[in-house]
C-alpha cells in the first residue's frame, strides 16, 4: 500500500494547476480518494469529525448490493440450468450480465469524467452505485448498445442538466431504466426477455398474472410453476439483481444498520403497498381484473418490490428529506407500485413508475411537512 | 437605420429571442407536428403565412382598429388566415392535412401569432411588421424543423420519408438495431427540445433572470 501512496503523490503535481494534465485533475482526484481518505479538512466551523463520506457511505451501498448481485448471477444460469453446480450457474450469471456492468460503468463513466472536466468539478461518487444499479435492474438479455444508451441519458438528463449529484430530482439509474423501457420496450417486457437459451422462453410472474382476465391471480402464478418460496428466494424470471427479496432484505439491513438509507422509507413503501393490496383484494369479487386478487405477500415476492423500495426509493437525494415526509412519501410509492401493478396492465411492473412519480412530489412534500411544522410552532408562540 | 430595424426584427427571433426556444411558446404545436419531417415542413410554411400575412395586415389597420376590441380585430384576421391556409392545405395536400388534423386549426390560438400581432405589428410600420412577422415564423420553423428531423431519424429511421438507416441493421432483418419508441412520444419532443435550449444557451450565454 506504501507504494501505492508514493506512486499516487508522485502524480499529484501534473495534475495539481499549472500541471501538464491539469484539466484531468478530477481523474487523479477519484483514484486518489477511492484508496485513501482525502487529507484535507475543513477551515471554518462546522467540523464534522466523521470517517464516512461520500465515498465510504457508497462503498456502503455497492456491499449491500452484492449479495443481491451474486444471487442474481446465480440465477440468471439456473433459469437456464438448473441441474448444473452453483459455480456454473455464476459463471453463466456472468458471461450474461458481466458486459451488461461493465458498459453501464465505461460509459457511464465516461460521461462523468467529460462533465467532470468541463465544469471543472469533481466526479460525483454516486455513479459508483448509479452504473451497478441500472444492469441490475435490467433483463439479462437486454442488447448492450441499449445499455450504453439508458446509462448515457441517465447520466446526462437523469442528473447533469439540472447540475449534478445533489441537484437531481429523479434517481438517474430509474430515469436510465425508464428510457430503456420507454424507447425499446420489445427488450424490456414481451416474449424475449428471458431467452438466454434458444429452447427457453419464459414469462416472469408477474406477466403471467397480468395476462389472463377473471379467475385467481395466486392460482395462476401456482399454476406456472412459480411458488412463494421461489419467489422470495427470487429463483424466477425477471430483472438481473432485483428477484430476490431475501437479497434485498439482508441489502435493507445493511443500508438501515450503517443508516445510510432511511429505515422509515422502506417501512413506509411496506405500509402503502400492503394496505392498496388488501383494499384491491377488496374490490377483486366485482371485477374481471386478475390483478385484483393478488395478496400483499405476492405483491411483496414478486417483481422488484423489494429491491427498488430498498435501493432505488432510499436514494437520499431524490427522496423527501424530512421524517414525517419520508413516511409519506413511501406510503405514496407503495401505493402507487400496486395501483400500476393492478390497474394498468401494460406496465405490471410498477415499482420503476412509483418511485419515479414518488421522486417528483418528494420535494412537495417536504415543503408542506416544513409548513405545517412551522405553522404549529408559530400557534404555540401565539398561546403564550 | 430603418433598414437596419426591419433585419433587426427578422433576425433576432432567429437565435436571440426565438419564439421557441427563448419565449417558449407554441410548444404544443411542436410536440403534436414534429413525429414526421413532412409534417413539420407543412406547419412551418402554414405559420410562415399566417404569421407574416396577420403581421401585415394587423400593422396596416393599425390606426384604425379602436384599442377596447383590438383582440378581437386581430382574432378575426388571425382566424382568416388560417381558415385559408386551411381550405388550401385540404385542396392540395389532403394527406398530410388529415395528419396535421386539428393542429392546423389551432394556429389561431397559437400564442407566437397573437403576441406579435400585440407586442410588435400594432406599433410599427408595415415594412418592419413583415420582417417581425416572417422572422418570428421562421425562427419557430427552424426549431420545428430540428426537432422533427431528430424525432424521425431516431424514431423511425428516416428524414422527410427516405430511409437513413439501412434496412439490414435492424433486428427483424438479423442485425442488432430497434428503433427509439421514446422519440415517437411526445416526451421525446420535451427531450430534443430542452436539449436545444441547452445548446443555444450555452452557445449564447443566455441565462434566465
Amino acid at each position: 500500500m506504501k507504494g501505492l501512496r508514493k506512486y499516487l503523490d508522485g502524480l499529484s503535481p501534473h495534475f495539481s494547476e499549472g500541471g501538464k494534465w491539469y484539466r484531468f485533475a478530477p481523474l487523479y482526484e477519484m483514484v486518489d480518494t477511492v484508496f485513501y481518505v482525502p487529507g484535507n479538512t475543513t477551515t471554518r466551523a462546522p467540523h464534522v469529525r466523521d470517517a464516512v463520506d461520500m465515498k465510504r457511505s457508497m462503498f456502503t451501498v455497492i456491499l449491500a448490493l452484492l449479495p443481491a448481485l451474486f444471487f442474481g448471477l446465480f440465477n440468471i444460469g439456473y433459469q437456464v440450468d438448473p441441474g448444473s453446480g452453483i459455480v456454473q450457474n455464476l459463471l453463466a450469471g456472468a458471461v450474461a450480465a458481466g458486459p451488461m456492468i461493465l458498459v453501464s460503468y465505461a460509459v457511464g463513466g465516461l460521461w462523468e469524467l467529460l462533465f467532470a472536466v468541463i465544469r471543472r468539478h469533481d466526479i460525483n461518487e454516486g455513479f459508483l452505485v448509479t452504473g451497478l444499479l441500472l444492469p441490475m435492474t435490467l433483463p439479462p438479455e437486454v442488447p448492450l448498445w441499449m445499455v450504453a444508451a439508458g446509462i448515457s441519458f441517465g447520466v446526462v438528463i437523469g442528473k447533469e442538466v439540472t447540475g449534478g449529484t445533489g441537484y437531481n430530482v429523479f434517481n438517474p439509474a430509474l430515469v436510465a431504466r425508464a428510457f430503456i423501457f420507454f424507447a425499446y420496450p420489445g427488450d424490456m417486457t414481451g416474449d424475449h426477455v428471458w431467452s438466454l437459451a434458444d429452447d427457453l422462453t419464459a414469462a416472469t410472474p408477474l406477466a403471467v398474472a397480468a395476462s389472463v382476465e377473471g379467475g385467481d391471480a395466486v392460482s395462476l402464478v401456482t399454476s406456472a410453476g412459480y411458488t412463494v418460496k421461489d419467489m422470495f428466494f427470487g429463483l424466477i424470471p425477471g430483472s438481473v439483481g432485483g428477484t430476490s427479496t431475501l437479497a434485498a432484505l439482508f441489502g435493507a439491513t445493511v443500508l438501515i444498520v450503517s443508516r445510510i438509507a432511511n429505515w422509515r422509507i422502506m417501512a413506509g413503501g411496506l405500509v402503502g403497498m400492503v394496505g392498496a393490496s388488501l383494499l384491491a383484494n377488496m374490490l377483486a369479487p366485482a371485477s374481471q381484473n386478475t390483478m385484483l386478487s393478488l395478496p400483499p405477500l405476492y405483491h411483496f415476492v414478486m417483481g422488484g418490490f423489494a429491491f427498488g423500495i430498498v435501493f432505488m426509493a432510499t436514494d437520499p437525494v431524490s427522496a423527501a428529506q424530512t421524517d414525517r415526509g419520508r413516511w409519506i412519501y413511501g406510503i405514496l410509492i407503495g401505493v402507487l407500485c400496486v395501483m400500476i401493478r393492478v390497474l394498468n396492465q401494460a406496465f405490471f411492473e410498477g415499482i420503476m413508475l412509483s418511485i419515479l412519480l414518488g421522486n417528483a412530489f418528494a420535494p412537495m412534500i417536504d415543503y408542506f411537512v416544513l409548513r405545517q411544522n412551522i405553522a404549529k410552532r408559530q400557534k404555540a408562540y401565539d398561546r403564550q | 437605420m430603418a433598414m437596419k430595424k426591419a433585419f433587426d426584427a427578422f433576425a433576432g427571433p432567429l437565435s436571440r429571442s426565438n419564439p421557441i426556444t427563448t419565449q417558449v411558446l407554441g410548444i404544443c404545436s411542436a410536440l403534436a407536428v414534429t413525429v414526421k419531417m413532412d409534417t413539420a415542413v407543412v406547419m412551418t410554411g402554414a405559420l410562415i403565412f399566417v404569421l407574416a400575412g396577420s403581421n401585415i395586415i394587423v400593422s396596416v389597420l393599425r390606426n384604425l382598429i379602436p384599442s377596447r376590441v383590438r383582440i378581437i380585430v386581430m382574432l378575426t384576421i388571425i382566424a382568416t388566415l388560417v381558415i385559408v391556409i386551411d381550405q388550401v392545405l385540404k385542396a392540395f395536400l389532403y394527406d398530410i392535412s388529415k395528419q396535421l388534423s386539428i393542429f392546423v386549426g389551432l394556429i389561431i390560438t397559437n400564442c407566437i401569432v397573437l403576441g406579435r400581432a400585440e407586442a410588435f405589428a400594432l406599433k410599427n410600420n408595415v415594412r418592419e411588421s413583415a420582417f417581425d412577422g416572417f422572422g418570428n415564423a421562421v425562427g419557430y420553423g427552424f426549431i420545428l424543423l430540428l426537432v422533427s428531423a431528430a424525432r424521425e431519424l431516431f424514431g423511425s429511421g428516416t428524414l422527410l420519408g427516405y430511409r437513413i438507416v439501412p434496412d439490414f441493421l435492424y433486428v427483424e432483418n438479423g442485425g442488432w438495431y430497434v428503433n427509439n419508441g421514446l422519440m415517437l412520444l411526445a416526451p421525446g419532443a420535451f427531450i430534443i427540445l430542452g436539449l436545444l435550449i441547452w445548446l443555444q444557451r450555452t452557445v449564447n450565454g443566455y441565462t434566465e433572470d
